[in-house]
């Protein structure tokens, strides 16, 4: 191991705003000149093999990565107390106010590959992965795998046995998870179908949930049948993965990109750039080294995904008329129940 | 010929002026193209904006004195189609804020449709905003609802750039084609006066009569003024060969009396010393009448040899028939003329003149020459494109140390004693040379002798 492994929850507690971080490694040569820190709301486990990736090529340098949820990232950013060299985010719409907030510096990669242009949004924001939002389904939900492809083949399956499926469903609950709230937005976006099916999925007190991992952990332990808007990149990384399918709905995939940010606060800006370049090289050139961070979506029909586009129009949903406005809808359909 | 004093050229000046307005008119057309679609890139960005903040007004509402505003995605997507755009938005009902970026400067010069546009900065960058102004009724209250939508500049920089390279191409091809054409211009505007000049070099010496060239207006009055002139010129030198005419008659004629008399009175006298004295007035009257006939002679060639008749002239004829007129002068003294062709030979120019200039060489090589020699002629061709004829003689040869001083008018050599001679002969030989743009030289013979050659252009 080239690195140290460090695991720890800390608060980072000062006068006006507190924020948790709640994992810390620190990667690489710490006592050298090349440091880099990073504040990230990817898990260690999931980002390290790409730090390592790093470290082979610049051994020299010394990387500090936080783990925080997506709204800290804002937090950290706006309070202007603590400085990092890097963003790295799933947030997307939070990437976008952040960099149109004139937080981000811009910078043209120093490349030599062509990379897609949603990947980059003004030289500030940089995605580098492809993960769509998949309909996770317990194998025993449903007899002789006829399980559903689209959203309305799912509505049907649902109206049909209304019984079955009583408290057996689970999403996002949008008031407590941005990436959920994200998803659901582009979901509405695109289809009508997303209404009903959440009208329906309401009917059929459906349970809510912070997080991708509760869900699949549900649907594992049999507590749920179905998940939806779950990340696929987790679904397919599940240890117990073979307990149920991963079905990305033929009608329409909403896709996510985790994507980078170099904050103009940054105090090493020349090591940040240097990992921007490495991981856009990595990711867009040698992406069958890690099958992580593997972009390939040939799976897919190209045309059914929804890739969810890097710019200010992700702004309008966290306008606060436009997000009270969608939420009330949101529960309006799917807490029909507490209601009555 | 004196060469013409030259200040500027008629063309150049037309052509640099036609340049230089088209290159004002380039420059103007870069800046014309520059601004217009400075405007269009602008007014595009306008319209975009204001399609922007349109869309949001739009979708508000009031119910029961409530707020909603439901943001259409599109309202800032579209600002970002194009180019990567940062954009920024704010809403405000009388001027208090209620969603967007606070801070964002407001346009204030509503035009009558409750529009207004401003270009200024916000977050250290250029924006542009536009914001619309709508009315509502609140329970009989007017109340203003001002949405602002703001954009930064990147698409119409970039625009910008594009036309501003655009304009530039523009301006420089109108002006690289408005150059050639202006040089073209001038030269079709000088192209009468070329050819006047071509009508008139085509002439002969002679033809002195009034220009037949149709010319534009503008050069009508120096038609004239030519035409004027060569009728003046024509009078004159009829008027110069009249005089020469009759002087040579006016001085010769009477010597030539003067001289039948003195034979005359010479036979009848018997006293050697009488003969002697009558004898040198005979000589002094014999010198008179040459010197005159080559004064005559040399005003003839000088007059000629500025009016040159130019015609083709068969040397080998010219030579031969001048060694015969003067094989009676070469008898008296027994003196043998012989001459030699290598070659035939043509050459463009002047018979009279150069059958002069062959005479009066040959002529002062038998003066000059002892009794009982002789005088050769030899034509060669040198170096292809010149024909030389030399004229040998065994007498004493030349004895100024520089020979071609003999050339200057009256000039003799020291070896002149008893010999009829003006002194003109060899300036008389060099015109007509130089106007034939050859070249003449004169030296002594190793051995004795004199040598006079001249090269001629041969065609």
């Amino acid at each position: 191991m080239r690195f140290f492994f460090l695991a720890i929850s800390l608060v980072f507690a000062n006068l006006t705003n507190a924020f948790e971080v709640e994992e810390r490694a620190f990667f690489g040569n710490q006592t050298g000149k090349s440091k880099l820190s990073i504040i990230s709301t990817a898990d260690i486990k999931y980002f390290a093999p790409m730090i390592e990736l790093f470290l082979e090529r610049y051994p020299n340098y010394g990387i500090d990565y936080s783990v925080v949820s997506s709204t800290d990232v804002m937090k950290v950013m706006y309070s202007k107390k603590t400085s990092y060299d890097l963003i790295i985010s799933s947030a997307m719409d939070l990437q976008v106010k952040l960099a149109n907030d004139g937080f981000a510096k811009t910078y043209k990669p120093n490349i030599d590959i062509t990379i897609p242009s949603w990947s980059i949004w003004n030289n500030m924001i940089f995605g580098f992965t492809q993960e769509p939002a998949a309909i996770v389904i317990s194998k025993t939900a449903f007899k002789h795998d006829h399980f559903p492809r689209t959203r309305q083949e799912l509505i049907n399956k649902l109206r049909e046995n209304p019984d079955r499926f009583k408290r057996r469903m689970g999403t996002y609950d949008l008031r407590r998870s941005g990436l959920g709230y994200l998803f659901a937005t582009q979901d509405a976006r695109a289809t009508e179908t997303y209404w009903r099916l959440t009208e329906v999925m309401g009917q059929l007190e459906t349970n809510l949930y912070c997080c991708s991992s509760n869900m699949i952990e549900d649907v594992v332990s049999g507590e749920i049948d179905i998940a939806y808007n779950v990340l696929g990149s987790y679904a397919n990384n599940h240890p117990l993965s073979d307990k149920y399918v991963v079905i990305y709905p033929s009608d329409m995939t909403t896709v996510m990109s985790r994507s980078m940010i170099l904050p103009t606060s940054s105090g090493n800006e020349r090591s940040a750039k240097l990992f921007i370049d490495h991981v856009l090289e990595t990711v867009f050139v040698s992406s069958t080294q890690r099958t992580m961070y593997n972009l390939s979506l040939s799976t897919y029909e190209e045309n059914s995904l929804n890739r969810i586009k890097l710019g200010p129009g992700l702004m309008v949903f966290l306008d606060q008329f436009k997000k009270q406005k969608f939420l009330a809808e949101w529960e309006n359909a799917i807490l029909q129940t507490e209601k009555r | 010929m004196k060469k013409p004093i030259v200040k500027g050229s008629i063309k150049r000046r037309l052509s640099a002026l036609l340049t230089i307005v088209a290159a004002i008119i380039a420059i103007f057309l870069y800046f014309l193209i520059q601004s217009v679609s400075r405007q269009i890139a602008q007014s595009s960005q306008d319209n975009i904006l204001l399609a922007s903040a349109t869309s949001i007004i739009d979708s508000s509402r009031f119910n029961k004195g409530e707020l909603s505003i439901d943001l259409p995605y599109s309202s800032l997507s579209m600002l970002d189609t194009v180019t990567d755009e940062r954009v920024f938005y704010s809403i405000k009902l009388d001027n208090k804020f209620l969603s967007g970026y606070k801070f964002l400067p407001k346009a204030d010069a509503f035009e009558t449709n409750n529009i207004a546009y401003l270009s200024g900065n916000f977050l250290e960058q250029n924006v542009r905003v536009v914001t619309v102004k709508r009315l509502f009724s609140i329970s009989g209250q007017p109340v203003a609802l001002e949405v602002s939508v703001a954009q930064t500049l990147n698409g119409l920089t970039k625009t910008l750039a594009n036309t501003s390279r655009a304009s530039l191409v523009v301006g420089v091809t109108f002006f690289l084609i408005a150059a050639v054409l202006s040089f073209m211009l001038a030269r079709s505007a000088v192209n009468p006066l070329a050819r006047l000049t071509r009508s008139i070099s085509k002439r002969g010496p002679k033809d002195l009569r009034p220009l037949a060239t149709s010319v534009p207006t503008e050069m009508v009055p120096l038609v004239s003024s030519l035409n004027s002139l060569m009728l003046r010129l024509e009078k004159s030198l009829t008027r110069s060969e009249d005089f020469i005419t009759e002087a040579a008659h006016r001085v010769r004629t009477p010597l030539t009396v003067v001289r039948a008399q003195a034979e005359m009175i010479l036979r009848h006298l018997d006293k050697p010393k009488n003969r002697k004295h009558i004898k040198e007035i005979i000589r002094a009257i014999d010198e008179s009448s040459r010197a005159a006939g080559q004064l005559l002679d040399h005003a003839m060639v000088t007059l000629r040899a500025d009016n040159l008749v130019l015609e083709k002239v068969n040397m080998n004829q010219l030579i031969s028939d001048t060694v015969e007129r003067l094989q009676p002068v070469a008898d008296l003294r027994d003196i043998s003329l012989q001459y030699q062709f290598f070659c035939q030979a043509n050459v463009v120019g002047d018979t009279i003149l150069l059958q002069n200039a062959l005479y009066n060489i040959i002529d002062n090589a038998i003066k000059y020459s002892p009794v009982d020699s002789t005088v050769h002629t030899t034509m060669l061709s040198s170096k292809k494109t010149y024909i030389e004829i030399k004229v040998n003689d065994t007498g004493s040869g030349f004895t100024l140390d520089e020979p071609s001083r003999l050339i200057e008018r009256f000039k003799r050599g020291e070896n002149v004693e008893g010999i009829i001679g003006s002194g003109l002969g060899l300036t008389i030989v060099h015109e007509v040379i130089q106007a034939h743009k050859g070249k003449l030289e004169i030296k002594n013979l190793v051995g004795g002798g004199a040598c006079v050659s001249f090269f001629l252009p041969s065609h």
